[in-house]
């Protein structure tokens, strides 16, 4: 069973997170880079079915220099080896151009399973596992709360509205795992050191066959034109109850007309 | 005029509020045109509503692959209603379902995607707030027809009547979009409150209610209110409530009319969630929590005398 996991570096969700007005995408300096957080939960998920199943779990990663601090602490965790896609092209990229060139990467490895997170804390889209599975033409198996696979088999539970959909398909096929699918491991110290000597593989566009005039800011199909930073929320009224706070309370929403 | 096509979300064969706010920003665009997608009968009962709302055309795609199969044949089915219709734009709500559904249709039509809109405008352009809510953006589509899914709450709904002509549309889906089968729908919680997703109000419960069982205090006050009901972090970890249920950077996004935060400290996790709500009220009895800085109405108190004094109160009003 080879598993790649799909990890996307992010800046750090406690950082006061900005654009870059110079061409309006987001500003990777301005605030510390972390895994994103959902991404842990996928790291963790191919370990667990590496470890019920054999095979190797391959950390996959579209991201600049620094992404390498992110897939050194993913290695640590017992990732077995990463292919780093590092082009100064990508920058820019929507998020159907990145997914193009994830499916590159995973064309150039042997894979049955590619496991992500539902989505990341930056752009919030939880749209890529599905254009890679459209890209690739392979199933779709997203939002999961739960992973087995049998034989050929992958099934999950996909959570709905209402509970969950249980889905089945055949390898290879794109996972996508909700947070609290289980609880991902810390590095231990011995994972931390072995982690310096794994395999880090770094790829450009040329390196996967990827048509430069695909990705980047020039050429994504959608753009941002403008942006604002949103004037901080107005503190209103702050009263202690003295013995009547949920009157007033009341009396508040009745003179807004919300009851 | 174009059409602009908006896919319908319906339950239990009533349209959702969400399809109405989309239909409403879609005359902005064009002539708005609905699409059902669902297994054999899933349009019975829907066109009247959606020609409520001005829905000029209603299609309707009715075929058992649709609801057999996760996600793939849904993207098919509504190319092939957009290659019939050559729409100005394509809208959907922004649930998790629908984005990848947009996502999967915008590679088909070699289009631009915008999600998570909070309003649209001609052109394909779009208004978007990131980091939850700390930056807005305008946003445009470059090429193709511009596939856009809106945030529930963004757009009043605003009733016009439409001739809402039914146009079925065959299709097939292709072998490649039934790989992964559906073998089982597995309903949980089948209560009769909102969706926290698209809920209007959302009453949310965090640390201070101290454990699972106090819960029925949130419980409580939000069926006073015929309110959906959330979680922030701290009491998801603490398995007090299922994952489903927080509110936060990550878990569910909402935007409600009215958000009632109880006993929630307002960490930047939890903020991130929630406050672009339209109203917040706050009750903790911490006077220093940073939930107090972005509420409009704030209660300092003990929540296990002021929620059911609320709930109480509002029922008392009601009656």
């Amino acid at each position: 069973m080879n598993i790649v996991v799909l990890m996307k570096q992010v800046p750090d969700t406690e950082g006061d997170r900005k654009l870059d007005p110079n061409d309006n995408t987001v500003d990777r300096a301005a605030v510390d880079p972390v895994i994103n957080y959902i991404d842990e939960f996928a790291i963790e998920e191919g370990l667990l079915l590496k470890e019920a199943h054999g095979g190797e779990v391959t950390i996959l990663t579209v991201g600049p220099e620094r992404a390498s601090e992110s897939i050194r602490k993913a290695l640590s965790m017992g990732a077995d080896k990463a292919l780093h896609v590092n082009d100064e092209g990508i920058h820019g990229s929507d998020a159907i151009a990145t997914a193009k060139v994830l499916a590159k990467a995973l064309e150039s490895l042997e894979w049955d399973v590619a496991i992500a997170g539902t989505e990341a804390t930056d752009a919030r889209g939880s749209v890529v596992p599905a254009l890679l599975a459209e890209i690739l033409g392979v199933p779709q198996l997203t939002g999961a709360r739960k992973v087995t696979i049998e034989g050929s088999t992958v099934a999950i539970e996909r959570v709905t509205d209402v509970g969950y959909d249980k889905l089945e398909a055949q390898a290879p096929a794109v996972i996508s795992v909700a947070e609290k699918i289980n609880e991902p491991r810390y590095p231990s110290f011995k994972g931390i050191m072995a982690a310096k000597s794994k395999p880090v593989e770094v790829k450009s566009l040329a390196d996967l066959g990827v048509d430069a005039g695909e990705v980047g800011l020039a050429n994504a199909w959608s753009e941002v034109v403008s942006f604002e930073n949103a004037p901080p929320r107005q503190a209103g009224q702050t009263v202690k109850d003295e013995g009547d706070g949920g009157v007033k309370i009341a009396d508040y929403l009745a003179s807004k007309k919300l009851i | 005029m174009a059409e602009v096509l908006v896919v319908v979300d319906a339950v239990d064969g009533n349209v959702k509020k969400v399809t109405f706010e989309l239909l409403t920003a879609a005359r902005q665009l064009g002539e708005p045109a609905a699409v059902v997608l669902g297994g054999p009968g899933a349009a019975s009962g829907l066109k009247d509503k959606l020609a409520e709302y001005g829905a000029a055309k209603v299609y309707l795609v009715e075929n058992e692959d649709i609801t057999g199969y996760s996600v793939a044949p849904k993207a098919e089915a509504l190319a092939a209603v957009a290659e019939l219709a050559s729409p100005a734009a394509i809208l959907l709500s922004s649930s998790f379902e629908n984005k990848e559904v947009a996502a999967r249709l915008a590679v088909k039509l070699e289009s631009g995607l915008l999600y998570d809109a909070v309003g649209v405008g001609a052109d394909g352009v779009a208004t978007q707030q990131i980091f939850g809510g700390a930056v807005e953006v305008t946003a445009k589509v470059r090429k193709g027809t511009p596939i856009i899914t809106v945030r529930p709450n963004s757009v009043a709904p605003e009733p016009v009547s439409g001739a809402a002509e039914e146009v079925p549309v065959s299709v097939t889906v292709s072998e490649a979009a039934k790989a992964a089968k559906i073998v089982d729908s597995v309903v949980e919680e089948k209560g009769s409150r909102p969706q926290l997703s698209d809920a209007s109000v959302v009453v949310s419960g965090g640390r201070g209610i101290g454990n699972a069982d106090n819960f029925t205090i949130i419980e409580t006050l939000a069926d006073s209110l015929g309110a959906a009901v959330g979680a922030s972090r701290a009491v998801v970890d603490a398995g007090w409530v299922p994952h489903t249920m927080q509110v936060g950077q990550t878990g569910v996004s909402v935007s409600p009319q009215l958000y009632i935060a109880v006993g929630i400290s307002g960490a930047i996790q939890h903020r991130a969630g929630m406050q672009t709500s339209k109203t917040i009220v706050a009750i903790n009895k911490d006077a220093e929590a940073p939930i107090f800085e972005l509420a409009d109405f704030g209660v300092v108190g003990d929540l296990f005398q002021v929620a059911p004094q609320l709930a109480d109160e509002i029922a008392k009003r009601k009656s």
